[in-house]
């Protein structure tokens, strides 16, 4: 299925290994995970909790140092990367700053950026507009259902347009109806802004509705399992989750997810 | 305004409380009084008498109030001393005395908050002052006051220090730990995700304080506030006992008690009180105008 553009990868993992020496001793959170991600792909990870799908989207982050191995972003070290500005990242929780409207929330970032007043101003009301909460710019976050304040966190990631938008279990917490929505949403967003997406979920039909690839994992030690180039079409209405082609990734990643266990 | 009626049944419920203690706590004076007139009280004269003795054991509300009243708008408006006949204010009126007691409240009040949001500022960037300021405020907390407040008066009175400088540093040295209690508890509000976010936008040391830290501590910095204000005006009343009982609430109460007037030294007292009650209001009041600009409101 590998049919990727000739470029050289965005995001590039070679033998990573990462080690937490915690109180009841060493954590093997990572184990050899090698992964390319291209440029325009929409990545999922998914895996039981403890299979290192969180830590693997954190040391792209650079929130993490791996023990051993190489990785790379945009071509530099994850350190580097985020200096550069290289990705945006949303986080489980919303985590807007109530004593902020919610385009100051997204201007936060344009803030600590340094971007001029003007320009801050016009990228508020761009990305606002890219996950239709323009009308709610000067609300308060708690005047916001869960759903609206998860989109304004996106939007924040967006708004100093970042190559590469880490996502993780951005909709974790929401109840099945939105998510359905956001999910909708977030495909059209990725549509126009030609993002790379690394999206950590446990929500099987989320992954593969959303995902070009989609990354199994399992725990003990966290490695990669199996991953899945997916080939349905970049245009997805919600009801080709009743296509075939969906059912048999949903069951070849249900596959990999069980055999995860099996050797436990 | 729903807030007001049960505050007033409660008051209401004290006072009754109060008036009905007064009785026995000041029968044994009028008996005493009417055995060696040779008289017979009956209950009514027994109650009158005990709602209006010189220096009851325990005054009566209205005695108290009458006092609080007399000293001072009567006192600045028709006094000799008064603040309408001399244009300062008498030294025999609450109103000065209050003031005296206020400004060093004030002075140590403002010194000992700047002086616990710098301590607890450095204790949540500084792993050594962490270790090793806390033990010492807490300590500095168990030393009774009493103690050491005569100490520090005279120390800073033989470098020459008088007035309201001494007075305001034992309100700062009582004002300045629940600030740094509460701030340290504020600033390290902030959750991993949000310290998280903030190294996402690589953003830098100060930038991470004034736009996350700061901000998320100031529900916690006006608690403390309120508890530092009640805080300092005690340390200001307790530094006015040992000065020799020249100015301030504290003096009026310390001269009350020489001269056995208790009516003088519960309106004393209430004075206090009701400046105590006020400052933590004011401070309520500018807490709500901060939170509801920071879209903060509860």
């Amino acid at each position: 299925m590998m049919q990727d553009t000739p470029l050289a990868p965005v995001i590039s993992a070679r033998n990573l290994n990462l080690i937490f020496q915690t109180n009841d001793g060493p954590v093997h959170a990572l184990k050899d995970v090698s992964l390319d991600i291209a440029k325009g792909e929409f990545v999922s990870f998914i895996g039981p909790s403890g299979c290192g799908k969180t830590t693997f989207l954190r040391v792209i982050a650079d929130l993490e140092q791996p023990t051993s191995g190489d990785i790379s972003v945009n071509g530099l070290t994850p350190d580097a990367a985020r200096r550069a500005r290289a990705y945006g990242y949303v986080f489980q929780a919303a985590g807007l700053y109530p004593w902020r409207t919610i385009a100051g929330n997204v201007k936060l970032p344009l803030e600590i950026m340094g971007f001029s007043k003007a320009e801050q101003a016009a990228r508020v009301e761009k990305v606002l507009e890219l996950v239709e909460l323009s009308g709610f710019a000067r609300k308060f976050p708690w005047q916001l259902s869960g759903g609206m304040q998860q989109r304004a966190s996106i939007a924040r990631a967006l708004a100093f347009d970042a190559d590469i938008l880490l996502m993780d279990e951005p909709f974790g917490a929401l109840d099945e109806i939105v998510r359905d929505r956001l999910n909708e949403q977030l495909l059209a967003l990725w549509a126009r802004t030609q993002k790379t997406i690394g999206f950590v979920t446990h929500s099987i039909p989320e992954a593969v509705y959303l995902s070009t690839k989609i990354v199994v994992m399992s725990p003990r030690p966290g490695r990669i399992t199996d991953i899945i180039d997916s080939p349905l079409p970049r245009e997805r209405p919600l009801e080709i989750r009743d296509s075939p082609e969906f059912i048999d990734i949903a069951h070849r990643v249900r596959e990999g997810l069980r055999a995860g266990h099996l050797d436990d | 305004m729903r807030n007001v009626i049960p505050v007033l049944a409660v008051t209401a419920a004290l006072i009754a409380l109060w008036y009905a203690a007064v009785v026995p706590m000041n029968a044994q004076w009028a008996q005493d009084q009417a055995r060696r007139a040779g008289q017979e009280l009956t209950f009514t004269a027994l109650v009158a008498d005990t709602m209006s003795q010189q220096r009851p054991r325990l005054p009566a509300p209205h005695q108290v109030a009458q006092e609080l009243w007399n000293s001072t708008v009567v006192e600045e408006m028709t006094g000799r001393r008064g603040f309408m006949n001399t244009g300062t204010l008498s030294n025999r009126s609450l109103v000065y005395h209050g003031w005296v007691t206020l400004s060093a409240t004030l002075l140590g009040f403002a010194i000992g908050s700047a002086l616990g949001i710098t301590l607890a500022v450095g204790i949540v960037y500084n792993r050594a002052m962490d270790a090793s300021v806390m033990p010492w405020a807490i300590a500095s907390q168990t030393i009774p006051i009493l103690a050491i407040a005569p100490m520090i008066i005279v120390v800073l009175n033989a470098v020459g220090i008088t007035g309201l400088v001494p007075k305001a540093i034992i309100s700062t040295y009582l004002s300045f730990f629940p600030v740094v209690v509460g701030m340290v508890k504020g600033l390290r509000a902030p959750d991993h995700m949000q310290l998280d976010q903030m190294k996402t936008y690589s953003a830098s040391g100060p930038q991470v304080f004034f736009k996350l830290r700061l901000p998320s501590s100031m529900p916690y910095l006006f608690a403390s506030l309120k508890v530092a204000i009640a805080a300092a005006l005690v340390g200001a009343i307790v530094a006015e006992l040992p000065t020799g009982a020249v100015a301030g609430l504290g003096a009026r109460l310390l001269s009350g008690s020489y001269y056995g007037q208790t009516v003088q030294i519960w309106s004393a007292l209430f004075a206090a009180a009701i400046l105590a009650a006020g400052m933590v209001a004011l401070i309520g009041v500018i807490q709500r105008i901060t939170l509801r600009r920071m879209g903060m409101a509860t």
